[in-house]
């Protein structure tokens, strides 16, 4: 029996509002959702939203508590700690956005073409990809950026070549599933070359699962790259990245609590939002679910 | 072919899987050793060495030869137990690992029992009210042990517990004043303490232990409670509860005694795996703790570009999770009557 379609919308489009309905539903997902919007807001508008500008001193104003013109107090150097957690939110989306193009096509790389080629050219990329797995990623990522030299860009580098095997291994079980499809079989009829189906007809299937699994990932390197940046082998100062900030308020935290609890909240909401999206979108996707609500 | 003859080449394949998952890891950190931009030479001759001493050192180190033979070199060393000294110690870096290996396992061990105690019954609790208000309960309280920033988290909890109310031990495995009153014998305080019988310096070391391995415990939690509810939740839909109730078993009996029965030997597999995790928050938890084990030892020789020690760390690392993921199969096959 074929039931005709509910709505006008293409399919993709219409997949894409049914699990955006099914997350704000959820309210633990909707704050989520929530969370990353004024990040991003944030992130965007950040000359208009901060009070100050974030690099500028003011050595007599040093340690203020919050209130009196500064709502999140200042730091040592005196300098506005709102206002630098405001444009921390850009280097936070730039992690995001640098880690994600470089960990993604990755993986989606190595990933189609072990499951598509498979054999020997399978086993051994498995097994590169248990080695980097073996590791826990903030170790893996620590001996990179130390190999590299501490700054932003190379935590980032470092970040991406440790995050892709989970997303190798995503890409690489689709691809299996999707070989023996009578399309590809129809597109090798057509003397289409291994390349070209991995790339034409193979990748796009695989994009969608590959985008959610960096979304669930994303709170972990957020982690990792806060981690990085309070162990000082992140982002530099004087710029003003939530881990780093932590980091050189440690040595005024007990007279001055504001130093480290503002960064370490805005990490702590970010890294909470995407898990709770997460979450969310794997009861989203999970078919038994989706019939059951 | 006979069931044992099967045995035996499964144990045989994973052997060579494993031999091989080593090499790749030793060729790993030998490529990152040498990818950095410090120089090893200047490292140990200093800046003033004229370029005679400079060419006989770097000749030394066997830096002139060909990349394979420097590799083969570092793999004859490796398998010789030769890791190289710390330039920083001025010791063979495993002698210093080895030394610092105790506090990180006492911490860890302290984290793993606090973990599993919390992650166990909340797992269970929320899979026996899937959908209902303690689940959602469970399902925050653990994303937010897997969210928060240790690092963050850990200072907070001095500021809190230590500096303003005093609940608790700071910094370190036990008081200054306590520091040297114990003869290191095992390298575990706690042990070594009551070796002795300094009743005092043992209060000390659980004062200083519980705040670190309560966070590092609450962390690895929130993974411990993911995994045991998905199991119960596997065991309850089976048909073998709704048998055991109908024989008139009640409610607890049927999820204590059938279900958690059954997925035991799941859970030691993922506390074993979790016990491998907490040696990446400890690298974070021991330096806002000052807590001298291996965390401690790896972020310092980080800073200073200490290579030899920094990449014999991340090599044990490596090996200590491939021996975990080992274990944890083992355990698996040793226990679980289907695996037979």
């Amino acid at each position: 029996m074929t039931a005709l379609p509910a709505s006008r919308l293409p399919a993709p489009l219409l997949a894409a509002r049914n699990i955006l309905t099914f997350l704000l539903r959820s309210p633990t997902s909707a704050f989520g959702l929530l969370v990353l919007s004024i990040l991003i807001l944030t992130a965007a508008f950040a000359p208009w939203i901060a009070t100050h500008d974030p690099y500028a001193q003011d050595l007599n104003n040093v340690l203020q508590a919050p209130g009196n013109g500064h709502l999140f107090g200042t730091d040592e150097l005196g300098r506005d700690i709102f206002s630098r957690l405001v444009w921390g939110a850009r280097i936070t989306l730039t992690i995001i956005f640098l880690v994600s193009i470089v960990v993604g096509p990755i993986g989606l790389i190595v990933g189609t073409t072990s499951g598509y080629l498979g054999g020997r050219f399978d086993t051994v990329m498995m097994r590169i990809t248990d080695i980097f797995l073996s590791f826990p990623s903030l170790i893996l990522s620590l001996a990179f950026v130390a190999a590299l030299g501490p700054s932003l860009n190379n935590a980032i580098i470092a970040i991406g070549l440790t995050a892709w095997p989970p997303i190798a291994r995503l890409a690489r079980a689709e691809t299996m599933t999707f070989r023996k499809a009578d399309y590809i079989a129809a597109a090798r009829l057509q003397g289409a070359s291994p390349l070209r189906i991995i790339v034409k007809s193979i990748m796009p299937m695989c994009l969608p699962s590959v985008l959610i699994r960096l979304t669930l990932n994303m709170a972990t390197v957020i982690l990792t790259a806060a981690g990085l940046g309070f162990l000082g082998l992140g982002a530099q100062p004087p710029l003003p990245e939530w881990g780093a900030m932590i980091a050189t308020g440690r040595r005024y935290m007990i007279d001055s609590w504001w130093l480290v609890t503002f960064p370490g909240l805005s990490i702590l909401c970010v890294s909470l939002a995407f898990n709770l999206l997460g979450d969310g979108l794997r009861d989203a996707l999970d078919p038994k679910q989706m019939n059951r609500r | 072919m006979s069931i044992s003859r099967m045995r035996l080449r499964g144990a045989l394949g994973q052997a060579g899987t494993i031999a091989v998952t080593l090499l790749g890891l030793l060729l790993l950190t030998f490529v990152i050793g040498r990818m950095m931009p410090a120089d090893p030479v200047r490292a140990i001759v200093g800046e003033e060495a004229s370029p005679e001493i400079y060419q006989q050192v770097f000749q030394q180190l066997g830096l002139d030869r060909p990349l394979w033979e420097q590799f083969l070199r570092y793999l004859g060393d490796v398998l010789t137990g030769d890791f190289g000294t710390s330039i920083r110690t001025g010791k063979p870096v495993i002698e210093d690992i080895l030394h610092v290996m105790p506090a990180t396992i006492e911490l860890a061990t302290f984290a793993i029992l606090i973990g599993a105690g919390l992650g166990i019954p909340l797992g269970v609790t929320a899979a026996v009210n899937k959908d209902r208000w303690p689940d959602h309960l469970v399902r925050v309280f653990s994303l937010f042990g897997h969210s928060m920033p240790i690092f963050w988290t850990g200072m907070i909890a001095l500021i809190v517990f230590y500096a303003h109310l005093g609940w608790v031990g700071g910094s370190g495995r036990m008081s200054q004043f306590y520091i040297g009153m114990v003869p290191d014998v095992t390298g575990f305080l706690l042990i070594d303490s009551l070796i002795a019988g300094q009743m005092d310096v043992f209060a000390s070391a659980v004062n200083h232990l519980i705040l670190p391995a309560a966070l590092l415990g609450y962390s690895s939690s929130a993974y411990i409670t993911r995994m045991t509810r998905s199991f119960m939740l596997d065991q309850l839909g089976q048909e073998y509860m709704v048998t055991a109730r109908v024989k008139g078993l009640s409610r607890r009996q049927t999820i204590w005694r059938h279900a958690f029965g059954n997925i035991r030997v799941q859970l030691v597999t993922i506390i074993a795996l979790a016990y491998g995790g907490l040696l990446e928050g400890a690298v974070l938890i021991e330096t806002v703790f000052a807590w001298p084990g291996f965390g401690q030892y790896l972020t310092n020789n980080l800073i200073i570009g200490d290579m030899n020690a920094v990449m014999t760390c991340v090599l044990i690392v490596g090996v200590i999770f491939i021996a975990l993921n080992l274990l944890s199969d083992l355990l698996y096959r040793l226990f679980d009557p289907r695996t037979k």
